[in-house]
């Protein structure tokens, strides 16, 4: 089973003509040994222009584009200029508190630690 | 077999039905080539190429390339013949020996992408600038490229 790795796209209940125009950031997801590694791209964004929420089990990470609007006429244009975001349901056994981010280049990374409990633990095996 | 389609969260309305709830479903997803969303365009023999976009105005044609991830050192531009190439290697880091990888959707390795200009540049003032993940390429227009006014006169 994976935790982190559910991943429910949530559309405003809006008509589709006044629907806010969302782009799905790709993402890489990990489990290490103590933690989820989780990596978003979205080029454009900064740090300041993230936000991170936990809420109720689900993960939601939208990325303002700061990058500027286009000078002159458009000649070739393949990007699609809406803002990011994407939510993924993650498990109770994530440690919610704490959850690291860091913004670099336009990739996040999200380490989710696993709480304590469930960590492997080795047993000694008494004589 | 259910196959179910991707849809694109813009269109869709959100159902409780519609969850993704078998690993075979999530599978098909990540092997359909036209999942929205990408950051980069799958190459011909699956690499992977960079999204741009070419713009310009009097003085100037400009290009955004979305590279995220990358480090400057890794970018190369050249210029020849009227042609820009953008090139480089996004690597992996060398952490992801560990762990198991749930997702994989990002792409990595070698990308090359050239593209002709619209109008003449002239090639000694091109300038180019790496931020948040998007390289912008700057590349003032030649002088007999300029659209020139042309008085008229009446006699």
């Amino acid at each position: 089973m994976n935790p982190v790795a559910k991943t429910q796209e949530r559309s405003v209940e809006q008509p589709v003509s006044r629907m806010p125009s969302w782009e799905l950031p790709p993402a890489n997801i990990r489990e290490e040994h103590d933690a989820y590694l989780l990596e978003l791209e979205m080029p454009g964004v900064s740090k300041n222009g993230l936000e991170v929420t936990v809420e109720n089990n689900e993960l939601t990470i939208v990325g303002h584009r700061g990058d500027a609007e286009p000078q002159g006429e458009v000649v070739y244009r393949e990007s699609r200029h809406g803002d990011y975001r994407r939510t993924f349901e993650i498990d109770t056994s994530i440690d919610t508190s704490k959850i690291v981010a860091k913004m670099e280049q336009g990739i996040l990374k999200l380490m989710l630690p696993k709480a304590e409990s469930l960590k492997p633990r080795k047993i000694q095996v008494a004589d | 077999m259910n196959l179910i389609r991707y849809q694109d969260p813009e269109l869709a309305t959100w159902s409780p039905l519609n969850r993704l709830a078998s690993l075979r479903e999530e599978m098909n997803r990540l092997l359909d080539g036209s999942l929205a969303g990408f950051t980069g365009n799958v190459g011909l023999f699956g690499g992977w190429s960079p999204t741009v976009d070419v713009f310009q105005d009097k003085e100037n044609v400009y290009i955004k390339a979305e590279l995220p991830g990358m480090k400057k050192e890794e970018i190369e531009i050249t210029f020849q013949d009227g042609m820009l190439t953008i090139s480089g290697e996004r690597k992996q880091e060398s952490e992801v020996r560990e762990g198991e990888s749930f997702r994989s959707e990002r792409f990595f390795g070698k990308f090359h992408r050239s593209m002709s200009m619209p109008t003449k540049v002239d090639a000694e003032k091109i300038k180019a600038c790496y931020k948040d993940g998007i390289l912008s390429v700057e590349l003032p227009k030649a002088a007999e490229a300029k659209a020139k006014q042309i008085e008229v006169t009446v006699s």
